[in-house]
């Protein structure tokens, strides 16, 4: 499963985040957050993100990330679903959850 | 992460069963607070079309994440003629939600498509099979005639729910203070719940600035004998719980009955009379418990029972 496309998730509404992979190809994840708490949780969205991006088997990508104060159970549904939309392929019925999603 | 939640009690208390969008962070993160019996985290209507892939990432990582304690979780899923619901079952059911609300049940056929494929993902992720609870909603006139089929459809099924907004649409009628409109799908679908012993909800209000409408239908309900009621909106909440609460009267007879009842059964006598002139045999006593219970979770009862 890789990424084909971008792939974006996520909503810029209060306690939601945006997300957006890109798939690049020089082996590197260039992360840019932005959040309306990035004093207090920054260092913590930014683990968050590269956990999952990690179970998800991204290597190689650019990442842009929007928060307004999400959870980390929404960032990593974020960062999923924009991967699963970048990747564009037909996943019904074999999502991994509990696996590479959780 | 938090533990996994409790076996799910099939016969609970379910006065009130909220609605909240399964997309929405904000509203799920502390749905639990409101302090309603159920929540209905939605996949379906709630969802727009090129978002129901991300609402099961939402819903998944919420029901594993998020403590909503006493409060029962329940989902809405697609209807079965949309490429969704099978989707959604799996992650249900990977996420350990207490129960599927299936939209549009139409047949006995719609329930037992959605029990197997629950059985199947509850195979697939390691759950105990028939954990998992299901509750039909009908939304057809279809669906109300086959009432009765779909109440006993599967072991499974705690309940079934009238839902309006679809209905009032098929039948090509509104919404009328006193609801005439609808006396015929909610005395048939109260009469195929009780015939097939399970419980039965009454549709959502919609009209959140109409208290006294609200209030009105809500009695009628309770007057009915609908276990509870699909709500929209948490200040909806607290006036159901009111009106379903038994009054002190009402407690009062069912404390006598209960006791009086145990007290008899321990000699071997099955029929007697209150002292009231009333008579009594078992047949009163479910109806003298769920008054108790009721008035448990009303906070209002006082007693030892």
């Amino acid at each position: 499963m890789e990424l084909k496309a971008a792939g974006t998730a996520g909503t810029l509404e209060s306690s939601d985040v945006m997300v957006t992979l890109e798939p690049t190809n020089d082996g590197k994840i260039d992360l840019t957050l932005e959040s309306s708490v990035i004093n207090q949780y920054g260092r913590q969205i930014k683990a968050t993100v590269l956990e999952s991006l990690e179970r998800l088997g991204v290597k190689s990508a650019k990442v842009i990330v929007n928060d307004h104060g999400a959870l980390d159970c929404t960032i990593k549904a974020r960062v999923e679903c924009a991967f699963y939309r970048g990747c564009q392929c037909d996943m019904d019925g074999k999502f991994d959850w509990g696996g590479v999603i959780r | 992460m938090s533990l996994p939640r409790p076996k799910p009690e099939k016969f609970r208390l379910r006065r009130t069963m909220m609605f909240m969008n399964a997309q929405k962070p904000g509203l799920i993160k502390d749905a639990y607070i409101y302090g309603a019996d159920s929540i209905m985290l939605d996949l379906e209507d709630a969802v727009a079309e090129n978002q129901k892939d991300s609402a099961r990432f939402s819903l998944y990582h919420a029901l594993k994440t998020i403590d909503y304690g006493d409060t029962e979780v329940i989902v809405r899923i697609n209807g079965l003629d949309t490429p969704h619901w099978k989707e959604d079952i799996r992650v249900c059911v990977a996420g350990g939600c207490d129960g599927i609300r299936i939209a549009k049940t139409e047949s006995a056929q719609d329930v037992i498509t959605v029990d197997q494929a629950v059985t199947e993902a509850e195979k697939e992720f390691g759950v105990e099979v028939g954990r998992t609870l299901l509750m039909a909603a009908l939304e057809s006139p279809k669906g109300v005639l086959n009432a009765y089929e779909i109440c006993k459809a599967s072991p499974r099924l705690f309940g079934v729910a009238l839902s309006g907004g679809d209905y009032r649409k098929c039948m090509q009628v509104k919404v009328i203070p006193g609801g005439i409109e609808m006396l015929f799908a909610r005395g048939l679908m109260l009469n195929a719940a009780r015939a097939a012993g399970i419980q039965c909800f009454d549709t959502v209000f919609t009209n959140l600035n109409d208290d006294e409408g609200f209030r009105a239908e809500v009695k009628q309900n309770v007057e009915m004998g609908f276990d509870g009621k699909s709500l929209i909106n948490p200040k909806q909440i607290p006036i159901v719980h009111e009106m379903l609460a038994p009054s002190q009267k009402e407690i009062a007879e069912a404390e006598k009955i209960v006791r009086a009842y145990r007290e008899h059964a321990s000699e071997g006598v099955g029929v007697f009379t209150l002292d009231n002139g009333k008579m009594i045999d078992i047949a009163f006593v479910p109806g003298a418990e769920r008054v108790i219970k009721l008035a448990k979770a009303s906070g209002i009862y006082e007693g030892d029972l």
